[in-house]
């Protein structure tokens, strides 16, 4: 996959008076948003097609005029070429960037109907904005203040429309909520394939519904929410939870798989109310699946690991890490990595490793991905392992290697992160004799047995960087504060490296191993976690194509050009 | 004195004993002008129609010559052609005569128009309700095929062509030439946005097509008859052919009546052709080209200058009924619906009930016609049921400019023009209905 964008043209174009350099064939409204002159818009979805209905991006546009027999420029009094105006606004959605298009949004004819349509749009619509809950950010809201009259001139009856259908499990739609974009039903058809949506009705009564007998059950529904740009639909999770605006979005990494899909998770107070897809135009557009969405719960899940233990009683993180250090040195040793860690726990690890030698061990958590924004490589940092040196092989399918090696008798301790040995395939009696040092978030028969238990944070809660399948560096930060007492997990690597050497550890943020992981990786010279930057940095694959790796064809992921695309580079 | 009907495509229709089916038609002549247009290249047929300026009879009144020029030849997608039999513009009946009476100059026409085209599958979408019509046409298309002038290797020529008909359910919108494309392949009759939809270039199944109006389909059998040129002659330049009137409202002799475009005048096809107003009553209003178009007032005085130049100063008995003339009054001819309206006539109560069927046909998809139809008449509505302010008049005016030319389709201008010209002509009265009593109580039949 190549960073480079598409080469396009760069031609001048003018707005309200003044000329602009944009790229050719470029969507107006997109355009005129990247020189910050806002078209406002209901309808118009940059990831969907152009539908054109809602009227409210109508603008003045214009060409300069030429003679039609002799080619040449028509000049005004000035000496300037004059400019033929359409007699009629156009949608600007519908329009792409071309040299010397002249578009007006100033002028009294733009601005009536742009007044026009919020007045037509808010007749219908029931105004209940205090139980509603897109109130804070939504479209109607916004435009209706920055666009609108202000005032109502509709003395009659508005239209009775159905209030609460349920669409789907997590789908809920108000009818007279609806503004009749089309938005959601387009989504449905050219994103998903699942065309469950549809008007029935004619003219002003017309009603989004579910075709008889169908759901809106598919895996990726919940976009329908995001994308509606009232409140319409509303999420059933979410759904009367809280105001938007006591929110807080931190920008993070859905850890559902290889695909690594940007994300915003919501909060308040350290608790979690949503988690939405954000834009990256090279990883999931604007999408998210409905089952990354929940896995903000596993956070306050009942299992979840708060304490630090050792031999089974309860312990300070000094004597976690002690015993942790007095077991490893017992030896010979293990270690269980995982693709869930991030990029700096797999290469602290590794340093762990060049201390205290010992076999590494990964599972690959394959399961058939849905073509999408779910990839087979159900763990978000594979690549992160090879790329850190932790690993130089693939995950293997399940834990034999480790179990020859138990009963051959060749190892005394395990280091386990996160993964469930007893749950794949490691029997308990070949674990009896061995000592457990367990990292992990939460609970499981592994966790049971381990010896020194040093419980960790989710992705919620610590910052940090994945690799997805395109070798695509991206960073999570912190949203929410961990269970009181719990430190970052590269912190309690840290803590085990350095006492491993017998040193005073100095707890390290993510910064730190960075300039640490610069220093020691070409593959990151010149990088560091500030300026890996929102929508990642693509790494050189090339030392890596020969892998077999597990994934098939997703959204903007193609198995054989990612091979192709290193291949070029070398 | 009556001017006489210039018939050419009611020629024979009315006459006694002519029926519906082939053996009459051929006994007419028939077929004999599509065996004329195989002697020729298609091309020349083409040409013969852009001489004949032969303008569409369907509303627009685009020339039909041009709209087959605009065609998309060189993608390699078949081209089609449909025939709009959706006739539905309130007040028009022309094309249902037509097709009931003489169902066969219409496929001859359209067969003539696809092989001047080249199109090999033709089809006829004919609204929902016209079920006796669309069962004749099936008929029609049964008999012809059994004649081979339809199917394959049409009269042992190398061309082929097949018809179909397709039933609409019967809304308004599906007149409209995109939103009949969507209806034809299945869709909900949402009209396309065009660009880049234009039906010559991105039509049915997004191929080439050509949406002609019934009547205009049918002319095209009598420009290969006459010769462009001489077609040309009928009629006034720019205004070429004969055009069916129909008459409806308030006159003795409600009607269907052909006349070569700007033959008469308004006040001859009123006074003379229709038998004049009912007794006692006087000429209030006309509205010219079907619901859709602008009302006329009869004590205005129409002025201005006409295309080629010349000046004009009209009362509206002397309206040449033409494309050019009334759309120089600032109105439409339209469908050719020409409905009549004397001092009888509540303006608000016509109104409302025009209003009433632009909101209920709109088809929903974009927010000025699909809001604005509706709350205007919501607003009519409550004018006519006793809850008239004086502030309706305006606020109706203001909605309906905030409609046209902002929406998909011409949808908006034809649900905004009743109301604006509406207010512009007749303001006293809507302004007036503040004070009167309701005529109307709320139980009374509401619209729709």
């Amino acid at each position: 996959m190549s960073e480079s964008k598409e080469e396009t043209e760069l031609v001048t174009m003018n707005i309200d008076g003044q000329d602009y350099e944009l790229p050719a064939g470029m969507n107006l409204v997109d355009a005129m948003a990247s020189v910050k002159k806002e078209v406002p818009h209901y309808c118009y979805h940059p990831k969907l097609s152009v539908s054109g209905n809602c009227r409210m991006c109508l603008v003045e546009m214009g060409m300069p005029m030429k003679d039609r027999d002799t080619g040449e420029a028509i000049l005004d009094d000035a000496g300037k070429q004059k400019i033929g105006w359409m007699p009629r606004p156009g949608i600007a959605c519908n329009s792409k960037v071309a040299p010397g298009l002249h578009v007006r949004t100033n002028t009294d004819l733009v601005k009536d109907c742009r007044e026009s349509v919020m007045e037509f749009l808010l007749v219908n619509h029931p105004l209940d904005c205090p139980i509603c809950d897109q109130a804070g950010e939504c479209r109607l809201q916004e435009f209706a203040t920055d666009y609108g009259r202000g005032y109502s001139r509709f003395i009659e009856d508005k239209n009775v429309k159905p209030k609460r259908t349920q669409l789907g499990p997590r789908v809920m739609l108000d009818d007279e909520r609806c503004i009749l974009c089309s938005r959601c039903i387009r989504f449905c058809d050219e994103i998903v394939d699942d065309p469950v949506l549809g008007f029935t009705e004619r003219g002003s009564y017309s009603t989004l519904t579910c075709y008889p007998g169908k759901q809106l059950e598919n895996n990726y529904s919940l976009n329908t929410v995001d994308l509606c740009p009232v409140g319409a639909l509303t999420s059933t999770d979410f759904r009367f939870k809280m105001r938007v605006w006591f929110l807080k979005p931190v920008r993070s990494i859905c850890t559902e798989s290889s695909v690594g899909v940007n994300t915003e998770v919501w909060s308040r107070e350290g608790k979690i109310y949503r988690v939405t897809p954000r834009r990256n135009d090279a990883v999931n557009d604007t999408w998210m699946s409905d089952s990354g969405r929940e896995l903000y719960r596993q956070v306050e899940a009942e299992t979840r690991l708060k304490r630090f233990g050792t031999d089974g009683r309860k312990a300070c993180i000094a004597e976690a890490i002690e015993r942790a250090v007095e077991l490893i040195k017992v030896g010979p040793v293990a270690y269980v990595a995982s693709g869930h860690m991030s990029v700096e726990e797999q290469y602290l690890l590794r340093k762990v490793i060049e201390i205290e030698p010992g076999s590494v061990h990964m599972l690959r958590h394959e399961k058939e991905g849905d073509g999408l924004l779910i990839s087979n490589d159900r763990t978000p940092n594979t690549r992160g392992a090879l790329v850190t040196q932790l690993t130089q092989t693939l995950p293997d399918t399940d834990f034999s290697q480790l179990a020859t090696k138990l009963d051959a008798g060749e190892i005394q301790t395990i280091v386990v992160f996160g993964e469930d040995l007893l749950a794949n395939g490691i029997k308990a009696e070949q674990l009896k004799k061995i000592n457990i040092v367990y990292f992990g978030t939460h609970a499981n028969a592994t966790s049971e047995l381990a010896r020194a238990l040093l419980p960790t944070l989710t992705v919620f809660e610590k910052n940090g960087s994945f690799i997805n399948q395109q070798f695509r560096l991206q960073t999570f930060l912190q949203c929410i504060p961990g269970p009181a007492g719990l430190l970052p997990d590269v912190v309690l690597i840290a803590k085990l490296r350095a006492a491993l050497q017998g040193e005073k550890a100095i707890d390290p943020g993510v910064n730190e191993i960075w300039r640490e992981m610069s220093e020691d990786l070409p593959i990151f010279a010149g990088l560091s976690f500030a300026n890996i930057g929102e929508t990642g940095k693509l790494l050189d694959s090339q030392a890596f194509v020969d892998l077999p790796f597990c994934e098939g064809k997703t959204l903007h992921y193609e198995p054989q050009a990612q091979a192709l695309a290193g291949a070029v580079k070398s | 004195m009556v001017k006489p009907e210039k018939r050419i495509i009611l020629k024979y229709a009315d006459e006694p004993n002519y029926t519906q089916d082939i053996d009459c038609y051929l006994k007419h002549g028939g077929y004999e002008m599509l065996k004329k247009a195989f002697k020729m290249k298609p091309e020349e047929v083409c040409a013969e129609v852009m001489d004949s300026g032969v303008r569409g009879r369907g509303g627009a009144g685009f020339p039909a010559g041009m709209k087959w020029k605009f065609l998309d030849r060189k993608s390699g997608k078949p081209i089609y052609l449909i025939c709009n039999a959706d006739e539905s513009e309130p007040g028009t009946f022309k094309d249902r005569q037509i097709i009931h009476k003489d169902p066969h100059q219409l496929l001859e026409g359209m067969l003539i128009t696809a092989y001047a085209t080249q199109t090999k599958l033709a089809f006829i979408y004919i609204r929902g309700e016209m079920q006796e019509g669309a069962r004749i046409l099936e008929r029609a298309i049964e008999e012809a095929r059994e004649k081979n002038l339809l199917g394959d290797n049409i009269l042992g020529s190398d061309y082929s062509c097949d018809m179909l008909v397709h039933r609409g359910a019967g809304a308004y919108i599906c007149g409209e030439e995109t939103g009949l494309i969507e209806s034809l392949e299945g869709k909900r009759a949402y009209p396309r946005i065009k660009p880049p939809y234009f039906p010559a270039v991105l039509g049915l199944y997004q191929c080439p097509t050509i949406v002609n109006n019934v009547e205009t389909l049918c002319h095209v059998k009598h420009i290969v008859e006459y010769g462009g040129k001489e077609y040309a002659k009928i009629g006034t330049p720019g205004n070429t052919g004969t055009r069916i009137w129909s008459v409806s409202g308030l006159v003795n002799k409600p009607g269907y009546y052909e006349y070569a475009c700007g033959e008469i005048t308004l006040g001859e096809l009123i006074y003379d052709v229709c038998g004049g107003l009912l007794p006692g009553r006087s000429l209030k209003a006309v509205i010219p080209g079907g619901s859709s178009s602008k009302i006329l007032r009869a004590d205005e005085r129409f002025t201005g200058t006409l295309k080629n130049g010349e000046t004009f100063d009209w009362g509206i008995t002397d309206i040449p009924m033409d494309f050019d003339s009334l759309a120089a009054c600032g109105s439409m001819s339209g469908s050719g619906a020409v409905i009549v309206m004397d001092d009888s006539v509540d303006m608000v109560e016509a109104l409302a009930n025009i209003n009433a069927f632009y909101a209920h046909e709109s088809c929903g998809q974009c927010t000025p016609c699909r809001e604005g139809s509706l709350w205007m008449k919501k607003v009519t509505q409550r004018m006519t049921h006793g809850g008239a302010r004086e502030e309706d008049a305006d606020l109706l005016h203001s909605i309906s400019t905030q409609i046209s030319g902002r929406t998909i389709c011409a949808h908006g201008e034809a649900c905004a023009w009743p109301t604006e010209s509406f207010i512009n002509k007749f303001k006293d009265e809507f302004v007036a209905k503040a004070s009167q009593p309701a005529r109307r109580s709320e139980e009374a039949l509401r619209l729709i």
